[in-house]
C-alpha cells in the first residue's frame, strides 16, 4: 500500500478545528454553537485517521470508531438538554441565558 | 503535492464549514454542517479508511444531523432584537487567524511533520500487531480482541444516553414548572 502525504490532511484538520473554535466563540444560537463543537470533534477524528494511515497501524482508526459512537450519544443527550432549557426559559440564545437561578 | 481530488474536497469542507459559522439562519448552518461532514468523510476515503467514511456519512451526516434539523425546526431559534456584538466577532476572527497561522507554521513551514511529500516513509514500528487495512473485517477483529472492554463500555454508554434522554424529555410533573 503506497503511503500518502500526511501534512495536507493535518492542515485541513487544523483549519477545520480553528473554524469550529471561532464559531463557538462568535455564535449566540446554542444549537449552532453545538454544531461547531461537533465540527471540532470531526476535525480531531480527521487528524487521528491521517496519523493512523501514515503510521500504518489500525489503532487510531478504531479510536475514531469509538469517537463516532460517543459523539452520537453525546449529541442525543445535549439536544435533550437544550430542549429542556428551551422549555424552561423560552430561548436558546446564549446571551439571554445569563442568570444562574432557575 | 496533494492531488486534485484532495484539494477539491478540502475546499468543499472548508467552504461548508464557513457557511456553518457565518450563516444567520440556523437551517442553513445545519446544511453547511452536513456538507462539511460529507467532505470529511470524503477525506477519510482518500486516506483509505473506507469503513470510517461510510460510518461518518451514516451516523453523522445521517442520524445526528437529522436530529439537529428536527430540534432546529422544533424550537423557535430566531434571535432578533439585539444588535450583533461586532467586538465579539472581531475576537473570533482573530482567534481563527491566530490558530490558522499556527497550524500552517507547525504542519507546513516548521518541517516538524514528516512526509510533506507523498511517499515519505513512516517511522518503523517495532511492535505493530494491527497493520492498517481497508476491510471492515480488520475493525471487527480488533474490536473483539484488543478493544473488547471499550466496546462493552461504549454499548453501556449508549444505553445510559438512551435512558437519560428519555428521562430528560419527559414532561415535568405539575407544580415543578
Amino acid at each position: 500500500m503506497e503511503n500518502t502525504a500526511l501534512a495536507p490532511h493535518l492542515i485541513l484538520a487544523g483549519l477545520l478545528f480553528a473554524l469550529g473554535l471561532a464559531g463557538v466563540l462568535v455564535r449566540r444560537n446554542l444549537l449552532v454553537v453545538y454544531m461547531c463543537l461537533e465540527l471540532m470533534l470531526a476535525a480531531a477524528t480527521l487528524a487521528l485517521v491521517a496519523f493512523s494511515r501514515f503510521n500504518r497501524t489500525m489503532d487510531g482508526a478504531v479510536l475514531v470508531f469509538f469517537v463516532i459512537t460517543v459523539a452520537a450519544a453525546e449529541v442525543a443527550v445535549g439536544l435533550a438538554l437544550i430542549v429542556a432549557l428551551y422549555r424552561r426559559r423560552g430561548t436558546v440564545s446564549s446571551e439571554r441565558l445569563d442568570v444562574l437561578r432557575p | 503535492m496533494p492531488d486534485g481530488l484532495f484539494i477539491f474536497f478540502a475546499a468543499l469542507t472548508l467552504g461548508a464549514a464557513s457557511l456553518l459559522v457565518l450563516s444567520r439562519n440556523a437551517v442553513t448552518s445545519a446544511m453547511g454542517m452536513i456538507l462539511a461532514l460529507v467532505g470529511v468523510a470524503a477525506d477519510f476515503f482518500l486516506l483509505d479508511a473506507y469503513f470510517l467514511g461510510v460510518l461518518q456519512v451514516l451516523v453523522y451526516a445521517g442520524a445526528v444531523m437529522v436530529l439537529f434539523l428536527f430540534i432546529i425546526m422544533l424550537l423557535d431559534t430566531e434571535d432578533p432584537a439585539r444588535a450583533y456584538p461586532w467586538k465579539k466577532a472581531a475576537g473570533g476572527l482573530a482567534v481563527f487567524f491566530l490558530l490558522a497561522a499556527g497550524v500552517l507554521w507547525l504542519f507546513h513551514w516548521s518541517g516538524a511533520v514528516p512526509g510533506t511529500a507523498a511517499g515519505a516513509t513512516p517511522p518503523e514500528l517495532t511492535d505493530n500487531p494491527a497493520e492498517f487495512a481497508t476491510a471492515a473485517k480488520a475493525f471487527g477483529r480488533l474490536l473483539y480482541t484488543k478493544y473488547l472492554l471499550p466496546l462493552e463500555i461504549a454499548g453501556l454508554l449508549l444505553l445510559t444516553a438512551l435512558v437519560g434522554v428519555v428521562s430528560l424529555s419527559k414532561e415535568a410533573p405539575a407544580g415543578q414548572a
